[in-house]
């Protein structure tokens, strides 16, 4: 594997690097917003991971008009359209739940929620 | 962002990154993408994160707990990914597998059988129609689901705390 | 107060314009960009900076909750509708060639009416969720006094 063809994949790399980092947010920290906003980050890089192999150098995007050969992959952006909203779904219903836990136990950090009986003294 | 804890800068920055992120995909010309990442990325998203910051903490208070192993299981997770992404096919590659088997046949038909140039929102509601009703259900079960958490009287927090 | 009437006075100046982009992107799908999702998100986000900057009460008298809550299954219903319609003509579920006689013609209009109940129920889902949240906040300032 020579060094040329590592170096041909480093936006790949940097899809996972953007991808690790919304991980590590929904991993460490115990701040329920928080993490629904990690995972929003981690959703966006899974949306370039799909769409980045579909283009094509010199294409155009994939609507058909006249003068135009060659377009770009129109699969993947489908996928994607439905990814975007039913992510955005996912994000209002559990921003509608962390409100309601709020109101419930009075935080929205899952650390004080593991531990309610040291929290309630 | 990952570091911050004033969650109301947190949501402008996630509304700033979501304004980038629909700038690289129009480079990387999905147009219909674009758009949508952009209304809901940098729009909708964002309200409802304010929304959801006022009636609760904007605030994160200090986490306890250690960051070793999450950063361990990220670092390898993504050795892990990136070893299995050695063997794609490089970037802009026409002679890709993606680009092989049924993406030509909807580039080269779709004009003639649905008398629509444009060609994902050929594909979406007509070739793939049923995933877009299936979408359509997921939505509408969203904004049933919010509606019903969200629209009755606030009832007592269970151990009496607050007043 | 001086900055409050500057947002207010661009808003007011706004919002046709933004209805109208929303209408044009759901119509010109088909040509360019565009389709009943990035329609029925704009045109909510039209009403929600109305709401933001003229009060909940103002953006209710224009599109009342009762209103836009009955709205969003009605998109769904006439994307299944428009199933069923194929299939009372004898097709396959969801087969738009039964719509008119020329397959081409009938997928072309199978296509404009399904992304219509597309923007129907995400522009209802959407405004229904803020309003939601909105609604909420009221709540609580209401308890508290």
């Amino acid at each position: 594997m020579t060094g040329n063809q590592v170096l041909l994949q480093l936006n790949y790399w940097l899809i996972i690097m953007i991808m690790m980092m919304g991980f590590y947010v929904v991993l460490a920290h115990s701040n329920m917003i928080k993490k629904l906003i990690g995972l929003g980050i981690f959703q966006t890089s899974v949306y370039f991971l799909y769409v980045v192999p579909g283009k094509i150098i010199g294409g155009t995007a994939p609507i058909i008009a006249s003068g135009y050969q060659v377009y770009s992959n129109p699969l993947p952006h489908v996928l994607i359209l439905t990814a975007i909203v039913v992510g955005v779904a996912t994000l209002a219903l559990g921003l509608a739940l962390v409100t309601r836990i709020n109101e419930a136990y009075g935080t929205i950090e899952e650390n004080d929620l593991y531990r309610p009986d040291e929290w309630r003294q | 962002m990952v570091l911050q804890r004033s969650l109301v800068a947190v949501a402008i920055l996630g509304s700033v990154y979501s304004f980038l992120a629909a700038t690289v995909l129009m480079v990387l010309d999905a147009v219909d993408v674009a758009m949508t990442e952009a209304a809901v990325g940098a729009g909708l998203s964002t309200v409802l994160i304010l929304a959801t910051l006022y009636l609760t903490k904007p605030f994160e208070s200090k986490s306890r707990r250690s960051v070793i192993l999450p950063l361990v299981i990220t670092i390898i997770v993504g050795g892990v990914i990136a070893w299995g992404t050695i063997g794609f096919p490089s970037f802009g590659d026409p002679m890709a597998p993606i680009q092989q088997h049924i993406s030509p046949y909807y580039l080269a038909n779709s004009l003639r059988e649905t008398k629509v140039p444009n060609v994902v929102t050929a594909v979406l509601a007509s070739y793939r129609g049923y995933d877009t009703l299936g979408e359509t259900t997921v939505i509408f079960t969203a904004g049933i689901g919010v509606l019903m958490l969200l629209s009755r009287r606030r009832f007592k927090p269970i151990n009496n705390k607050s007043e | 107060m001086k900055q409050n009437s500057i947002i207010r006075i661009v808003v007011k100046l706004l919002m046709p314009f933004i209805i109208l982009f929303a209408l044009y992107v759901q119509f010109h799908g088909d040509l360019g960009p565009g389709g009943g999702f990035q329609a029925g998100v704009i045109m909510a986000g039209a009403v929600v900076i109305y709401s933001l900057v003229f009060g909940l009460a103002t953006a209710e008298a224009l599109i009342s909750l009762p209103v836009v809550r009955s709205l969003i299954p009605i998109g769904v219903l006439i994307y299944a509708g428009v199933g069923l319609f194929s299939l009372i003509k004898g097709r396959n579920y969801l087969d738009y060639s039964a719509l008119h006689a020329e397959a081409a013609t009938g997928q072309h209009i199978g296509i404009f009416v399904v992304e219509l109940g597309v923007f129907i129920t995400v522009f209802a889902s959407m405004t229904a969720i803020f309003y939601a949240f909105a609604e909420q906040q009221k709540q609580n300032e209401e308890d508290s006094k």
